[in-house]
């Protein structure tokens, strides 16, 4: 049996979060009546010219400062000439032989250690519209119905090198670039609402081989499982293909979720002959390092050096520091956490935000930016648990508390519901001298060597005082009573 | 801007040396949807090929480290701020669709597209 090596390179298209379109002043907000967000430069009427938005440039040197490229000081837009009913213009304008942002790099997680993908380039374009079909009930008389207000919208398309060698590379590297790019602001990396789409350029070789196979792309993965399931499709039947003496034959090709397979599109022998050329319409793009170190002083400090921060600063474990960086909202939302419970507290504040948080927000299907808990009524909370004040069992009825909006602050409700913990050793001194009197019984089988006995006085104890005794205090005090 | 050119029209095909043939003049036609009959087919070839040779006089000019221009005018793209600046669409959609061949919904009708 020959031993085969995969080999992927992923492009991925993501819609930056600008408020208007990319040549015109057209709104890009999502899921507008049909073409009422297309003016006339987006459906092309003749006479119109592009105008290039500043954000959308924005946008694009704030990736390629993110993944260490170099941004070009002078790019140019061309056309990509073809024809489809949901490309007015008859060609899209996007960059092809000088793009905006050059190389650049990506560090994924592979196992317990990382690698390190290259970047190719990344351009800006225009996206197209869209075609429906059979959609919103209607079944337009047998023709295909255009909806422009997609067309236009601003893209940036994300090349990188042929680096990955599986599936779990290839999503890993999705996820990863997916996670940068809504950390960094620019796209809002909603893959339902086609914000985020990837395309994947498989092939295989015998191991050894020096030159890659023959590859084929499947087009618009837009979900990170299908992505699995269609590359894993793709090199099981590429690798049965040429095992059975076949060749592979460049091509497209779709995948369908349904049968869990992909498959080659309708191609024409011409549909790749797009015949770029500079778009007369736009100047150069200029970028002078003014610019852009103006944007890299804003840019959010990255996830890798956030990670590595947190390890260092906090002491917490790498796990801890990955599952929190998962998001900026989420890290942001734990440092504010950690500012108000003081640093002594951010083990506390990182098992408070990642397992009770977490699990709130996510049994109400809400997102971290809507918790009903601040992140300084959290640090609040947290820090009275750090400096003796309640106990943790004690702290999940406040945070619950809290959650409800039963109050304004941890220490209001503490106050006011009286939940402080009990450690003065003159009032437990007194109630415990009366949880012995009353259960002799008890008393005498911890004597007699049963350790369970002890359990249930602490018990007894902590009941009496409906949990507000300090558990430790009350073990301490039986130990030396009974000792 | 004659580098940049020669380097686009590379990608169409091999052309060099600088002469069409009537299949690419046919197939660039096609690409372009433009419908040639044979006789326009070939004067096409005949004066498309008279530009090659124009452009191959050009080439003779020593071009050695001079950075391909982009555009006629050496100047650069302005830039518009990122804001919205339409309103009341619905009303500039239907006059824009008051000349469109077919509508509905507010969509656009064509030809069935199968892919």
């Amino acid at each position: 049996m020959k031993q085969w090596e995969v080999v992927i390179g992923i492009e991925t298209h993501a819609q930056l979060s600008t408020q208007a379109k990319i040549f015109s002043g057209s709104s890009t907000a999502f899921g507008a009546a049909p073409n009422v967000q297309a003016n006339a430069v987006d459906i092309a009427l003749p006479g119109v010219l592009p105008v290039l938005n500043r954000g959308a440039v924005i946008c694009a040197i704030r990736f390629g400062l993110a993944v260490d490229a170099k941004i070009a000081p002078r790019s140019v837009f061309a056309r990509k000439n073809y024809f489809y009913p949901d490309l007015p213009k008859g060609y899209q304008i996007s960059q092809y032989e000088l793009p905006v942002v050059l190389g650049g790099k990506l560090a994924i997680p592979v196992g317990e250690s990382e690698k390190v993908v290259s970047l190719t380039r990344a351009h800006l374009e225009e996206d197209a519209g869209k075609s429906l079909h059979e959609g919103l009930g209607q079944h337009f008389r047998g023709r295909s119905g255009i909806d422009l207000n997609r067309a236009g919208t601003p893209l940036l398309e994300i090349v990188s090198e042929p680096d990955m060698r599986s599936s779990a590379e290839a999503v890993a590297y999705a996820r990863t670039l997916h996670a940068l790019v809504r950390w960094i602001g620019i796209c809002d990396g909603n893959m339902q609402e086609g914000s985020f789409r990837c395309d994947a350029n498989v092939s295989v070789r015998p191991v050894g081989q020096p030159h890659f196979g023959t590859r084929r792309e499947i087009k618009n993965l837009n979900s990170f499982r299908f992505m699995q399931q269609a590359i894993d499709y793709e090199v099981q039947w590429q690798i049965a293909t040429l095992e059975d003496g076949g060749s592979i034959e460049q091509a497209t090709v779709l995948f369908d979720p349904e049968s869990g397979e992909t498959r080659a599109m309708r191609s024409k022998e011409d549909a790749h002959d797009y015949r770029y050329f500079p778009d007369p319409d736009l100047l150069p793009l200029l970028i002078d390092q003014q610019w852009i170190e103006q944007i890299r002083s804003q840019l959010p400090e990255l996830p890798t050096a956030k990670r590595e921060r947190l390890i260092a600063d906090y002491g917490l474990s790498a796990y801890d520091a990955k599952v929190l960086t998962s998001s900026l909202e989420l890290v942001g939302y734990y440092e504010a956490a950690v500012a108000t419970a003081g640093k002594a507290n951010a083990k506390t504040c990182a098992n408070w935000v990642m397992v009770d948080l977490t699990a709130r927000l996510n049994k109400e299907d809400r997102e971290i930016s809507e918790s009903p808990v601040s992140a300084e009524q959290l640090g609040g909370l947290l820090a009275r648990i750090g400096d003796g004040t309640i106990s943790t069992n004690i702290a999940r009825k406040v945070f619950d508390a809290l959650w409800s909006g039963e109050g304004s602050s941890a220490d209001e409700i503490i106050a006011r519901q009286d939940l402080q913990q009990i450690s003065d050793s003159g009032s437990l001194e007194t109630l415990l001298d009366e949880l012995l009197a009353a259960n002799p019984a008890m008393v005498a089988e911890f004597r007699a060597g049963k350790e369970k006995a002890f359990n249930a006085l602490v018990g007894q104890a902590m009941k009496a005082t409906r949990g507000k005794a300090n558990p430790q205090r009350v073990s301490d005090l039986l130990r030396k009573k009974l000792g | 801007m004659i580098p940049y050119m020669a380097s686009s029209f590379n990608n169409l095909g091999d052309f060099l040396p600088m002469s069409l043939t009537l299949e690419q003049v046919r197939r660039v036609a096609h690409l372009a949807r433009i419908e040639i009959s044979d006789v326009e087919a070939r004067s096409t070839l005949g004066q498309l090929n008279e530009i090659f040779g124009l452009i191959e006089e050009m080439q003779a000019v020593d071009t050695q480290g001079i950075e391909p221009m982009a555009h006629a005018q050496d100047v650069a793209q302005r830039l518009r701020a990122d804001v919205v600046s339409e309103s009341d669409q619905l009303a500039q959609r239907a006059a824009f669709q008051a000349i469109a061949p077919e509508t509905e919904a507010g969509l656009y009708l064509v030809p069935k597209v199968i892919e």
